[in-house]
């Protein structure tokens, strides 16, 4: 055929290949730095937080303080009972709804028009804005239900918010139980509800768990949605404690409580200009990422156990 | 084997191959090819004979932790092209491979065709117009796409797909080209148009088919190797191997014994 | 039909065999069950009409006092002076100026990184940087917020001594690096759903890693790639704590990164932080521009669900 053979210009075709091996070369270091640039914003981040904010972390003051006028007096208690509240109404809203609502895609929904628009909206609410619902809340939970800026809007809110990474994890982890473990429950005789209940939530929990603690850990950072409600920054007291020694035990005072949370209190300090407030936003800032890391971290080790140990074969 | 007016492009010699899991693949096979012939593999499925036709344009490289044993030598130059020091890519611009499931690029039927070209640094657009359409020719299908060279690939049916790849593999003059199942996944009329054109190809080319259908090896094939677990068990002239093989294990598998 | 309704009389139903008796109750519980699992689901749709509803309701009251024509051409927007004016433009422009210095940044560290992972890096590599990918995506956004503040911007002030402390450009760059693991590992699942006999295809041609990565992976995989870029437009659009803390709170009719302007959603936690009356123009203005948020974001949203739609079909 017309040219030449490779073979007759085997020094030229050489010659073309080393320089085109040249730009994977160049191209692997520019990609390597590109991971590395990721991996050290990381770190930097992570560094420049504790760093800035040392003096504060390990001083016992600043975990038993109320908020102050003096930064050095300034201190996270009321902040960390808020977030732990307000955790603790989102955990309680949020997850029976989403596993739920992921139970009945997976197991009940019919294939319709009306599965169809619930699926979209859990998409579509997946990526709204999280301030979105922090107008959701003002207008729906603190005026029309007059809730007010409490705890209960609070949690509700952010409960809302990780709906659809409950609900998303929850059905990936239903979809990987095969088809066989349930004709085996229902050739036994059980019920739908029984499979569903005692077999595929049961073999699913892991995967559910995962997901459940991920969107925690993101509630648990979450800011805007919280400022939008209208959450305080200055918060010298603490709500009703939600158990007590004498009966009833248990109240519910604390729901209807005003707050503050983590996130805000750091934005709080974070916005002042003198810059000895900025240690304490440093030192919150801290705790909020090592707080948010090792829940991820414990939440994708977890998931990468579960996709190595169970071969559903 | 009367072959005295054959020359040997390329043969293997005491090869083996490893797959990174430690599997055994390949066990001292020797196998030439003759220039310009067309050698056909078959074998029952996991008799290694995609393994073979693979290592050949080093395809194996592409997966970490696979390991050649042995020399897969070229001619004339004598190259062995599983030495550490031959580039895998300058064996794969003298060896071009077809596979077993048409494989276009997202891209127009002109620019599937001279992507070879374009990867071997071509600029010069005459030059490319000329081989694509060369090679189009080659593969039969350059007057069902010449007046759309634009189109996308994929837009083509399964069987021009095949042969658009065929044209690909044709426009760089490989010495010698690999085909892997090549109609496998095709139906009985494609079947025939690419078996067509590699009879058309027959004496122009050095060529090496894996096929799972005895009758596809039967009807393009010069030489046939029938291989089994790994083992090259005879190589001779298609004719004598269907007609008088001398291995009892050949002779279960064409007559259907294993399948 | 009639023996239909009989089975349903209370007299018929006590001579139902203790066995089916027991049948009936399970399938009343099983509905019972399905129904409450059906309410969950629906939770997801009852969100998105209250949000639909509170942002129009609530902007509808506010169209009332401003008209929209002032709305979307005035260049002030200052609802809280005693000179109010209601134009969306400056937010809008701050929105866009900070989204896009994102992505100038966003976008070709996280394509390189995504082409990196899938064509170049080994197994190993590529194993232990998606979870780290996964771990960046989840710190919290005001943490972010601290290190364009305090950092990025003090650090970009050395190379551009004019730079004000409230600014664009630091905290555009920091949403950048925010969205970079988001595009980076879209992109990568993208480009990992390329079937590997393309690849072999290239490969066998001669292609080094970086033709077939460059000229046949990246084409194949490219509206699942463009997809990951629309959907971080959204997500920077929609980025909050970053833009409040280091971007300054005024809003400004620029472009220019280097100056400081307001985002529509800085704006909206300036007012919250406020104590503005439940009811007046100012607390309607948030959901205004709520509102012009949400509808940017579901645009970029929609585009972006249908480009990976088509490339989910492509494969």
């Amino acid at each position: 055929m017309g040219t030449a053979s490779t073979l007759e210009n085997i020094d030229a075709v050489r010659a073309m290949i080393k320089r085109a091996k040249l730009k994977d070369h160049i191209f692997g270091l520019v990609g390597l730095v590109c991971i590395m640039l990721i991996l050290l914003t990381l770190l930097i981040l992570f560094v420049d937080l504790v760093v800035d904010g040392y003096p504060k972390l390990f001083s016992a003051d600043f975990y038993s303080n109320f908020p102050s006028r003096r930064a050095a007096k300034a201190g996270l208690l009321s902040a960390l009972v808020g977030s732990s509240l307000v955790m603790l109404v989102t955990f309680v809203s949020a997850v029976p709804m989403g596993v739920g609502a992921a139970i009945y895609l997976e197991e009940y929904a019919p294939k319709n028009w009306f599965t169809e628009i619930i699926e979209v909206n859990v998409t579509n609410l997946a990526a709204v804005p999280s301030i979105i619902y922090g107008l959701l809340a003002l207008g729906l939970f603190v005026y029309t239900l007059d809730f007010g800026n409490s705890i209960l809007t609070a949690g509700l809110t952010l409960g809302l918010l990780i709906l659809p990474v409950v609900i998303v994890a929850t059905r990936e982890a239903i979809r990987a139980i095969p088809i066989a473990i349930r004709e085996a429950a229902y050739a036994v005789g059980a019920t739908k509800g029984q499979v569903v209940g005692q077999h595929v939530v049961r073999y699913s929990a892991g995967g559910i768990l995962t997901g459940v603690i991920i969107g925690m850990a993101r509630a648990i950072g979450e800011t805007a949605p919280v400022i939008t409600i209208g959450a305080l920054t200055f918060i010298a007291f603490l709500p009703e404690s939600p158990v007590s020694s004498t009966p009833p035990f248990i109240n519910f005072e604390w729901l209807t409580s005003g707050f503050t949370v983590l996130p805000i209190q750091m934005f709080s300090w974070l916005s002042r200009p003198s810059s000895s407030f900025h240690v304490n936003a440093a030192a919150a800032g801290a705790i909020i990422i090592l707080v948010t890391l090792l829940m991820n971290g414990i939440a994708i080790k977890m998931r990468y156990n579960i996709r190595k140990k169970i071969k559903w074969q | 084997m009367a072959n005295a007016d054959l020359t040997t492009k390329a043969e293997a010699r005491d090869f083996n191959f490893f797959y990174s899991n430690g599997h055994h693949a390949l066990k001292n096979i020797n196998l030439p090819l003759y220039e310009n012939k067309i050698t056909a593999l078959i074998g029952p499925s996991g008799c290694g004979k995609s393994t073979l036709l693979r290592s050949f344009n080093r395809m194996h490289d592409l997966y970490p932790g696979n390991r050649y044993e042995g020399e897969i030598v070229m001619h004339p130059d004598n190259t062995n092209i599983l030495d550490a020091n031959v580039d895998p890519i300058e064996v794969r611009m003298r060896i071009s491979m077809v596979f077993q499931k048409p494989n276009p690029f997202p891209k127009s039927i002109f620019e599937n065709v001279a992507y070879g070209l374009r990867v071997r640094g071509e600029k010069n657009k005459r030059l490319l117009a000329d081989k694509v359409e060369e090679a189009l020719k080659g593969a039969a299908l350059w007057d069902e796409v010449k007046d759309r060279l634009q189109d996308l690939a994929f837009n083509l049916s399964g069987g021009q797909q095949q042969r658009l790849c065929i044209a690909r593999a044709l426009a760089t003059d490989p010495e010698i080209m690999l085909f892997d199942e090549p109609t496998s996944a095709l139906d009985p009329i494609a079947t025939a148009n690419i078996e067509e054109l590699m009879n058309d190809l027959r004496g122009k080319l050095t060529m090496l088919v894996v096929t799972h259908n005895m009758q596809q090896a039967a009807r393009v094939s010069d030489y046939t190797a029938y291989m089994y677990l790994g083992d090259l068990i005879e190589h001779d002239k298609t004719g004598d191997i269907f007609i008088k093989p001398k291995d009892k294990r050949t002779e279960d598998y064409i007559t259907g014994r294993i399948s | 039909m009639n023996t239909a309704t009989q089975v349903q009389e209370p007299s018929q139903r006590t001579t139902i065999s203790p066995r089916l008796a027991k049948n009936y109750r399970r399938n009343i519980t099983e509905r019972i069950i399905e129904f409450l699992l059906m309410l969950c689901a629906l939770s997801a749709v009852f969100t998105t009409i209250a949000i639909v509803v509170i942002l129009v309701y609530e902007s509808y009251s506010f169209f009332e006092h401003v008209s929209v024509f002032d709305f979307l051409t005035d260049p002030q927007w200052t609802p809280l002076f005693e000179d109010a004016h209601y134009g969306i433009m400056p937010l809008v422009s701050g929105t866009l100026t900070i989204s896009f210095v994102a992505l100038a940044f966003a976008v070709p560290v996280g394509t390189i990184a995504a082409i990196y992972l899938s064509e170049f890096a080994s197994h190993k590599t590529r194993e232990t940087v998606k979870p780290i990918l996964e771990l960046l995506a989840g710190v919290p956004t005001i943490a972010f917020g601290y290190f364009a503040l305090l950092l990025v911007t003090p650090l970009l002030q050395m190379v551009f001594p004019d730079l004000p402390t409230f600014n664009m450009l630091g905290p555009g760059i920091v949403i950048g690096i925010m969205v970079v693991p988001y595009i980076a590992s879209v992109s990568e699942d993208a480009m990992r759903a390329v079937p590997m006999s393309m690849r072999e295809g290239a490969y066998a041609m001669g292609a080094t890693r970086f033709q077939t990565a460059m000229r046949v992976v990246t084409p194949a995989a490219i509206s699942g790639i463009v997809a990951a870029y629309i959907l971080a437009i959204s997500r920077a659009i929609g980025e909050t704590m970053v833009v409040a803390i280091a971007a300054g709170q005024q809003p400004n009719l620029t472009f220019n990164p280097m100056d400081s302007a307001a985002t529509i959603t800085a704006y909206i936690v300036q007012v919250a932080m406020g104590d503005l009356p439940h009811g007046s123009i100012g607390y309607q203005s948030i959901f205004a521009a709520g509102l012009v948020l949400m509808l940017m974001t579901l645009f970029f949203n929609v585009l972006g669900h249908f480009t990976r739609k088509k490339f989910r079909e492509a494969y």
